[in-house]
């Protein structure tokens, strides 16, 4: 596949994603990262392209992730005085999240008799992409299979989390970005930046320290789960 | 062609977080640290900008760049995103277990932490 019909065609997907979901008032459900990925996914699927042929012509797109998660500092920098004066909520939140999640995940799947395979692959699965995949290769889980599930999970957050912030009542803008970046990694700080900059910001902070914290928490539970 | 102040301004902008991100994937590769380059490159830029603000302070030279970048952050994941089709037939046959142990977590986790820390902050008010 060419490079300009792969980036044209995601950008055309996108742009429809985002039309469809100003027209219908922004429901959840319509987030534009799932909207696109399913309308580029199903293109791919009925023309019978090989999904490596795209991701390879659709590189240009991908490497900005690089860039853009370096960005996150600005938002963090114009934040500095709010995320100080956070620090302890934040580290104590960020325990919370990244335990209860690794756990979770090594535990529920196993109950429901997944292969060790599949749970190994579950487990860093809210830590950011690059991280997660290395932390699946050391459990011995599947790093390809990883990365489909770190983009699932932070479409689940994206598209569910803002409302289940609502339901507990979570209001305080550094909570919820931070909530959202720490579970969700980039995909739900797209979604942050929506609710506004500082919502944004915290989940940079998110990103970063997820990713820290399921590194350090990841091996320590699996040598509880043997 | 000229350039004027402020586009000037604006590039060495970029060029601040690029690089950032150079430095980042050298020092995560090199040091072996726990983070992706990428997010090493963010802390280099969070430092760079403390430095910026102490001899200029105000808006960073990097906003305009930043704010570009981030302003449709969402597209960027689509490419990675579709990579999801690859798993279509294991989601299908695992559906319980998958479903099962992408939900949980998220919705202990995202109660967890969101919880903590509004109500750690909310008590501090």
């Amino acid at each position: 596949m060419s490079t300009a019909l792969a980036l044209a065609g995601t950008l055309a997907a996108y742009r429809l994603a985002l039309a469809s979901a100003a027209r219908l008032g922004r429901p959840a459900l319509l987030n534009p990262v799932l909207l696109s990925v399913v309308l580029v996914g199903a293109v791919l699927l009925l023309t019978g392209t090989d999904y490596d042929a795209y991701f390879a012509a659709a590189q240009p797109l991908h490497v900005l992730l690089g860039p853009a998660t370096v960005a996150l500092a600005v938002p963090l920098h114009r934040q500095r005085a709010r995320v100080r004066a956070a620090a302890l909520p934040l580290l104590a939140g960020l325990l919370v999240g990244v335990v209860s999640a690794v756990g979770t995940a090594l535990l529920v799947p196993r109950l429901l008799g997944a292969p060790e395979v599949l749970v190994l692959s579950l487990a860093p699965k809210s830590a950011t992409t690059p991280v997660a995949i290395a932390l699946s290769a050391d459990a011995g889980g599947a790093p390809a299979l990883t990365a489909a599930l770190v983009i699932l999970t932070g479409i689940g957050a994206a598209v569910a989390g803002p409302a289940l912030l609502d339901l507990l009542g979570v209001r305080d803008p550094a909570a919820r970005g931070f909530a959202l970046g720490v579970t969700g990694h980039g995909i739900a700080t797209a979604r942050a930046l929506q609710e506004g900059e500082q919502q944004g910001a915290f989940a940079g902070l998110g990103i970063g320290l997820g990713a820290l914290g399921t590194s350090v928490v990841l091996p320590l539970l699996l040598l509880l789960h043997g | 062609m000229e350039t004027v102040p402020a586009d000037d301004r604006a590039l060495a902008g970029l060029l601040d977080l690029l690089l950032c991100w150079a430095a980042g994937e050298v020092l995560s590769r090199v040091l072996h640290l726990p983070l992706p380059g990428p997010v090493t490159g963010l802390v280099l830029l969070l430092g760079l900008l403390r430095l910026q603000d102490r001899r200029r302070p105000g808006e960073p030279r990097s906003g305009p760049a930043a704010d570009l970048l981030l302003r449709h952050l969402g597209l960027l994941f689509v490419p990675a995103g579709v990579g999801v089709i690859t798993y279509l037939g294991l989601l299908r046959d695992q559906a319980l277990p998958v479903v099962a142990g992408l939900v949980v977590p998220l919705v202990v986790a995202l109660t967890g932490t969101g919880l903590v820390v509004d109500r750690l902050l909310r008590r501090r008010a």
